[in-house]
């Protein structure tokens, strides 16, 4: 892509401290995190839990703090403490939406009210019209039935709405969004899934999507990042990434997630164990796991290597590829 | 045929109110089967597994209803007989079952338990069995040793299955028992209980609402939504040409991995309120193929050789 990223993640690194007895541990979250995102675009973060998903969105919304590196938001270093008004324009750019709606709503404030908030923080004008607004482009229609309901009234699908309408109601340019769906009921999925792609299309939003389901990431997003122990393994466009995956972690992700259309029964046989954070391997974190370790994947942590429009972590790939197998 | 269910009625009582969460189900179970039960929150599926086992806690009730397991009545069977039947004939998994494991226990000293409940064997029979059981389910015996903390999340839940496979029984249940694991764990251990039930002739009723795990893994399905099964048949036929059209707006609600069509709708709605009498068919408010005939009370009928389906216009 020939435009500049919106945000770009540059050698992140994230600690979490452990006490164990006298001494102190870390719990090694993120590594060598190098990402560009691009305008408009859906990026999604797969990965199984523990992997630094989650971790990685807190750090670009400030929750936390990396403990290296440093993230660019449209061209900026993002500031480890901002000053006031940086702060505010910075939160009103970069919107959240969170996994389960049941606990993000504040239960004794109307939607209205929800809504109504972040626009008197970021002194919008016009507030009434701009909730309308927002609550029709998340579909909760006709306005009057939802506007004045609180959050229990609603169903799962249409309080993910109510977070959605919230989080787009300040105009962001990027939404961060943390398995939006995982709490929802399977025929309601859909919905939601839709109304962030037409979100994308009508307000131009940039979505970084965190999901551990590769089926829905590659449904709804243009590229897909795949993590593993605090690392991204393999980068690239969606359909690539899912239906001919590269790096060895990747191949097993697609073959553990279920797939009624799956032709062969190949078995997945004995797989091993996610590795311990707080001791990680020093080599390639998938090594002890990976049917195809090398002697040198003990030892060295491989660097990207670019396929195509491709970057995979994993040195089987450090010579062009050829027609060869491995 | 191994289990009956005829006419189960199930729900909770509270406060005058009456929800009632299964309503008139009845299917069978045949030996050496795999059913799996989908549907989504909320549908009975749960209330529906601890009728079968008559392991459903107050205010939960069974109203009505019989199930058959080889040829006697569960629900009428008193506590003792139960007691000794559970465990031997059928046992259960369910998805706290991790959770479930005594910390303060060895997992061979909590495995020992049920089989010293249940049996006779001597103390060195018994180790023999628990490992040859954790063989079974991929643990390595020295972990027999292991308290449950020193567990993952993945092995812990292999020991629930293990202490249920232990007396082999002809009937294991279980209740979304990957549910709360990651993707790899979650297909490596279907794989092992797959072929356990293989090898060893045994059925499962397996509940979740991975709907395509469900499609992927299962012999036969069947659909449940708002208390009462729709749908049931081979999974394989079911998925290909469902039959209900709830069951086809399930199948259509999934984000496909690897087909090239990206059909993708979802239903729009919600469930009907269970503490309310629902007139004709429940799915009607939901259906794109509505007619006037719904509000007449669909039957579940036999419409091709074991393909049942609750519906007035079959797909």
């Amino acid at each position: 892509m020939s435009f500049s990223p919106v945000i770009s993640f540059d050698n992140i690194t994230k600690k979490f401290s452990v006490r164990k007895g006298v001494k102190t541990q870390y719990v090694h979250a993120l590594r060598n995190i190098y990402l560009d995102v691009f305008p408009k675009e859906i990026i999604s973060i797969v990965g199984e839990s523990g992997s630094g998903k989650t971790t990685l969105l807190r750090v670009l919304s400030r929750i936390y703090l990396e403990d290296n590196g440093s993230i660019k938001f449209k061209g900026e270093i993002i500031p480890k403490k901002f000053k006031k008004n940086k702060e505010l324009k910075f939160r009103q750019e970069i919107q959240m939406i969170f996994q389960d709606p049941f606990s993000s709503l504040n239960p004794v404030k109307r939607v209205y009210q929800i809504l109504k908030r972040p626009l008197e923080l970021h002194k919008f004008e016009q507030v009434n019209q701009r909730i309308r607004d927002v609550l029709e482009e998340v579909e909760l229609t006709p306005v009057e039935n939802f506007i004045n309901k609180y959050p229990h009234e609603l169903s799962g699908g249409q309080r993910q709405r109510v977070v959605i309408a919230r989080a787009i109601v300040t105009k962001p340019s990027v939404i961060l969004a943390d398995e939006p769906t995982s709490m929802l009921d399977v025929s309601i999925r859909a919905g939601i899934m839709k109304l962030m792609l037409k979100i994308r299309d009508d307000l131009d939003t940039t979505i970084i999507h965190v999901t551990h389901d590769l089926a829905a990431a590659r449904y709804i997003s243009d590229r897909i990042a795949v993590m593993y122990a605090g690392m991204i393994m393999e980068e690239g466009t969606a359909d690539e990434v899912v239906l001919d995956p590269l790096h060895p972690y990747t191949k097993l992700l697609r073959k553990a997630a279920p797939d009624p259309d799956k032709v062969t029964s190949e078995k997945l046989g004995n797989t091993g164990e996610v590795p311990d954070l707080i001791n990680p391997p020093k080599g390639c974190p998938f090594e002890p796991r990976c049917q195809f370790a090398m002697e040198r994947c003990k030892n060295w942590l491989p660097p990207y290597f670019q396929v195509d429009n491709r970057k995979v972590r994993c040195f089987l790939y450090e010579k062009p590829p050829t027609n060869t197998e491995f | 045929m191994l289990l009956e269910v005829k006419n189960l009625n199930a729900g909770y009582r509270s406060n005058n109110k009456i929800v009632k969460a299964v309503k008139n189900v009845s299917f069978i179970v045949e030996e050496d089967d795999f059913l799996g039960i989908a549907g989504e929150s909320g549908c009975g599926k749960s209330t529906l597994l601890f009728s079968i086992l008559k392991l459903l806690k107050k205010p939960g009730e069974i109203f009505g209803g019989e199930i058959i397991y080889k040829g006697e009545n569960i629900l009428k069977m008193d506590k003792e007989e139960l007691r000794k039947k559970r465990w031997v004939e059928f046992s259960l998994v369910t998805q706290s079952a991790m959770n479930a494991l005594n910390p303060v226990f060895k997992v061979k000293d909590q495995i020992m338990d049920v089989i010293f409940e249940h049996s006779n064997y001597s103390k060195s029979e018994a180790i023999g069995m628990v490992e040859k059981v954790l063989h079974m389910v991929g643990i390595q015996k020295e972990r027999m040793n292991s308290y449950p903390h020193q567990l993952s999340g993945g092995m812990k839940q292999r020991v629930a299955i293990a202490m249920a496979l232990i007396f082999s029984p002809s009937l294991v249940v279980m209740d979304e028992p990957t549910t709360s694991l990651d993707v790899v764990v979650q297909r490596s251990i279907m794989e092992q209980i797959d072929e356990i039930r293989r090898e060893n002739r045994f059925s499962i009723i397996f509940v979740t609402h991975d709907i395509s795990l469900l499609f992927e893994l299962s012999k036969r399905i069947a659909i449940m939504y708002a208390g009462e099964i729709v749908e049931i048949g081979p999974t394989k036929a079911v998925y290909s040409h469902p039959l209900h059209p709830y069951t086809e707006g399930l199948i259509n609600s999934f984000p496909r991995l690897t087909a090239t069509s990206k059909e993708y709708r979802g239903i729009p709605g919600r469930i009907p309120d269970l503490s309310k009498e629902i007139e004709g068919c429940p799915f009607k408010e939901r259906c794109p193929y509505r007619k006037d005939l719904c509000d007449k009370k669909p039957e579940f009928k036999e419409i091709t050789s074991g393909r049942w389906v609750a519906c007035h216009f079959p797909r």
